[in-house]
């Protein structure tokens, strides 16, 4: 732990002066639009944090990417690159949303239930691309994108055929507010925000995570094989069981963001959309350093932006896109992160080079 | 030596966490010598030279080149200004051919192409001139790992580098590969270049060095002619104590079979056969020595042993199981334990802690966790018994990367974990390759006490010195092929020689 810490400190800094300049970058974009970039980004804070409604739509929006984030990050610790997010989202909130609106059972129950529904459909969602790769080599970012295209199409095709809505096609029914996870007394605390308790749920997965990372033999053995593969054989490590059980849990963990999204979030799922928590859930992970708690903060910036950007637009003359592009830059520069800690290093150096001179000099001075 | 030294690195300090890696370190280089660099695993050798390539930076010092200090901040500098290095770790893109390896970064442009048959034709021409022998047309996936560092030196070449730096050369080459880059240095030295070698090996300091700086614990012991130094007094200067060449090794009867191959055949990478029905038993109390030439079937037999590759047929029993079929658990529950050929590949997750990398095949072990936690007190414990027992130096203990381990206390902690585990047989590949003389003479006693204690070792290895000393029997393999069986004291190195280059003991021919 005593050495972990100015390592930890280190990549916090790294990705502190990654935001920093993603929010410089974005300034420069609002003086260029014509615009005053003090004044665009107090109305974005203020569009997301303004009062609790607003906090707590901040957090609903943030939730389903804490799960996409943790899908990504929990994979990518594994050595797995998961592009898939998307579809499992999808296949758990499908799965959700049927029990949600066809079971019929007290709250807890039936909530309880639908939590098993999103982590079996979004395992599932994992556990084939998983299964792929390790019986047959198939690349997993293939697998998981051509998974993301048929979680599309089965939505395409279920919803209209058994939960259509009362007016709408492309939509399923409402998800009566039994099978909701928005409850009174926190819409009620938050003035009728969307906040719910998929961002509990988050915050516990988060915490979960971190220790089957951090502190079990489960989370040893996974990274062990995400690391170096050929040693993880060599140590006897059942390394294609791994990678199945590694997207499996990733897969279930972005179907748990499907649940969040569509029966907490929003009320109903909706087809012909590959929902974009999927892809956000990559930047989330590579800018919160693949790391649980860094994937929860970035989560909770990128739903300051988007929920601010819409005020953001509303109070001045600059375009929501923003919002968008600041995400956009903010990745380059998450990604461009060496050139960042190649820096640090360097002024490390200066630092550590001046301080000996000037302590050779004493001595010198000292010995003369 | 009225000219000034093509090199010199003055008060040269280099601190990494918990350790300092170089403390006020002093070396020459003349023109046209070869200079050794001498110390024990850990000694800060490495870093000097990456120093000196521009790959770190000294906390304090200077460098000079032919009397002008200079500041040198990445390799690119040094490239430009004129030294050059092999990093005992090769930095080639294998599915590249050796012309594109050799002109990586420095592309040779003609209009909007490149032009590579002129760069080709120049690698051909410094190939020839330097005895290099290399085809540029090959891919490096293709060729030997000798061919693969004569392209690193080929890139030195290419790029004009008047200093060459070499870091281990020869901890990868067989001994034949060996001779030729002694010749190959030589015929550079010719040429005016100026060398400095790493090596642990003082055969090779004595064959080819001028003088020798010894290192110590980051700390200059000094410089010595070697003409007249001793290869004794060598070892004593780096080590601080008299090191033992030979290895004491009392007569002992064998106990039970431990491993018994019958009839084994492999399939190799290349698909075709790397093992032809190979048959060998290995006794408890016995170190059996498997020589032969590199590339004769070892890795194979070995990697069908361990489980890391499947047999095509034949059988293999340890302690009477057979385990032809098992996978590598159920083997190491068997007990077995190899020591890997390549450290970095199989033997360590680098990005993990020492104390991580010591638990890499018991990690399940009751004692490392609960419940499905680990018991960090436990790994801790381990660790630092490991540590202690087989010395391995390391920054801040426990906690280190395995990454940031000198090269050679990489190997003691792989040595040191796989003989922790008191294996029943033990598959040695290369056990001490990259290690000081010091630590040799303690893994090859810890060896023999595995065999005292009526366990089997099986030692892989090319280098035939280390093959005589240690084995009781030494087996031959040739082709994929057991081509002679023979009890150590029956022969020497002129026969095992021979041996191995395919002629069997007593055959007729
Ligand atoms: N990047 C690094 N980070 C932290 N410590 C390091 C790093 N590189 C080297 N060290 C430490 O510095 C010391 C010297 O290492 P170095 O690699 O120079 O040894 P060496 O003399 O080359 O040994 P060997 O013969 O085993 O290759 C070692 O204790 C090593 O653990
Ligand atoms: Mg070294």
């Amino acid at each position: 732990m005593k050495l972990k810490l100015p390592h930890m400190h280190r990549t916090m800094t790294v990705h502190l002066i990654a935001v920093f300049l993603g929010l410089a970058a974005g300034a420069v974009f609002m003086i260029s639009t014509g615009n005053n970039p003090f004044a665009g980004y107090a109305y974005l804070f203020k569009g997301a944090l303004m009062n609790y409604e607003r906090i707590g739509n901040t957090l609903a929006t943030a939730t389903p990417l804490i799960f996409t984030g943790l899908s990504v990050a929990f994979a990518f610790n594994t050595g797995l690159f998961n592009i898939g997010a998307s579809g499992q989202l999808l296949a758990g909130g499908l799965c959700a949303t049927a029990v949600g609106l066809t079971v019929v059972l007290p709250k807890p129950l039936l909530l309880l239930l639908m939590l098993l529904a999103a982590i079996v459909g979004g395992g599932l969602w994992g556990f084939i691309p998983g299964f792929l790769k390790a019986l047959f080599n198939v690349h997993e970012v293939v697998a998981t994108i051509m998974m993301n295209w048929i979680a599309y199409w089965v939505v395409n095709y279920t919803v209209p055929a058994y939960f259509k809505g009362e007016f709408l096609e492309t939509e399923s029914r409402k998800i009566p507010d039994i099978a909701s996870l928005r409850v009174p007394w926190l819409t009620e605390l938050l003035d009728g925000s969307y906040l719910n308790l998929g961002f509990f749920i988050a915050i516990f997965v988060s915490l979960v995570i971190w220790v089957i990372l951090k502190k079990t033999v489960l989370g040893y053995e996974l990274k062990a094989a995400g690391f170096n593969r050929h040693a993880a054989e060599y140590a006897g490590m059942k390394v294609n069981r791994n990678i199945v059980l590694s997207m499996t849990i990733a897969g279930a963990l972005a179907g748990i963001g499907g649940l969040s999204l569509y029966a907490g979030y929003a009320v109903n799922i909706q087809i012909g959309i590959l929902p974009n928590q999927g892809f956000d859930g990559i930047a989330v992970s590579l800018l919160g350093a693949n790391s649980p708690i860094g994937v929860l903060f970035t989560a909770l910036f990128f739903g300051i932006l988007h929920s601010g950007k819409g005020f953001m637009n509303a109070m001045t003359e600059i375009p929501p896109e923003i919002g968008e592009t600041i995400i956009a830059i903010l990745i380059y520069f998450a990604a461009t992160k060496i050139l960042i800690e190649r820096f640090l290093d360097k002024m490390n150096t200066r630092f550590v080079n001046r301080i000996s001179v000037q302590t050779g000099e004493v001595i010198e001075k000292g010995g003369n | 030596m009225e000219n000034p030294p093509i090199i010199e690195m003055k008060g040269i300090r280099k601190g990494f966490p918990g350790i300092v890696a170089n403390d006020d370190i002093t070396i020459t280089l003349q023109k046209g010598e070869v200079l050794a660099l001498l110390g024990e695993n850990g000694a800060g050798k490495s870093t000097l030279m990456s120093i000196l390539f521009g790959l770190y930076r000294p906390d304090r010092g200077t460098i000079s080149i032919k009397g002008k200090e200079v500041q040198i901040s990445s390799p690119t500098q040094a490239n430009d200004m004129g030294i050059g290095m092999v990093h005992q770790h090769f930095k080639l893109v294998h599915n590249f051919t050796i012309t594109e390896n050799i002109v990586l970064g420095l592309e040779p442009r003609k209009g909007l192409g490149m032009d590579l048959e002129s760069a080709s034709k120049r690698i051909k021409q410094l190939s020839e001139h330097y005895g290099l022998n290399v085809d540029p047309d090959e891919k490096i996936e293709d060729v030997s790992v000798g061919m693969q560092q004569r392209v690193e030196i080929l890139k030195m070449l290419y790029r004009d580098a008047e200093v060459l730096i070499f870091d281990e050369p020869t901890a990868v080459l067989t001994p034949q590969e060996i001779q030729d880059l002694m010749k190959i240095m030589k015929n550079m030295i010719d040429e005016g270049k100026s060398i400095i070698l790493i090596t642990h090996k003082l055969k090779e300091i004595k064959a080819i060095a001028d003088r020798c700086t010894v290192i110590r614990r980051g700390k200059l012991i000094g410089t010595v002619d070697v003409a007249d130094t001793s290869t004794e007094a060598m070892a004593e200067m780096m080590v601080g104590r008299e090191v033992s060449f030979t290895v004491d090794k009392e007569d002992r009867e064998v106990d039970k079979k431990v491993l018994e191959i019958q009839g084994l055949n492999v399939i190799n990478r290349r698909g075709v056969m790397g093992v032809k029905d190979f048959w060998l038993d290995v006794y408890g109390g016995e170190i059996l020595g498997l020589a032969g030439v590199d590339g004769n079937g070892q890795t194979e037999l070995v990697e069908a042993l361990t489980g890391l590759t499947r047999v095509e047929s034949g059988k293999i029993l340890i302690n009477g199981k057979d385990v032809t079929h098992s996978n590598i658990r159920e083997r190491i529950e068997s007990g077995l334990a190899h020591i890997p050929e390549d450290r970095q590949k199989r033997g360590l997750v680098l990005d993990y802690s020492v104390e991580d990398n010591f638990i890499l095949e018991n990690y399940g072990d009751d004692r490392f966790n609960t419940y499905g936690f680990m018991n960090r007190g436990a790994i801790r414990e381990n660790s630092e018994a490991i540590i202690l027992d087989f010395d391995v130096r390391a920054g801040q203990g426990s906690d280190t990367p395995a990454r940031s381990l000198s090269g050679g206390n990489q190997q003691k902690a792989i040595v040191g974990r796989e003989i922790s585990h008191n294996p029943d047989l033990l598959i040695a590949v290369q056990p001490t390759r990259g290690l000081d003389v010091g630590s040799i003479e303690y893994i090859h006693k810890r060896l023999i006490e595995q065999r005292d204690s009526g366990k089997a070792v099986l030692l892989v290895s090319l280098e035939l010195d280390e093959i005589l000393d240690l084995s009781d029997r030494i087996a031959v393999i040739s082709h994929g092929e057991l081509i002679g069986l023979v009890n150590a004291d029956e022969i020497d190195e002129n026969e095992a020689g021979l041996m191995m280059a395919g002629v069997a003991k007593g055959s007729k021919s």
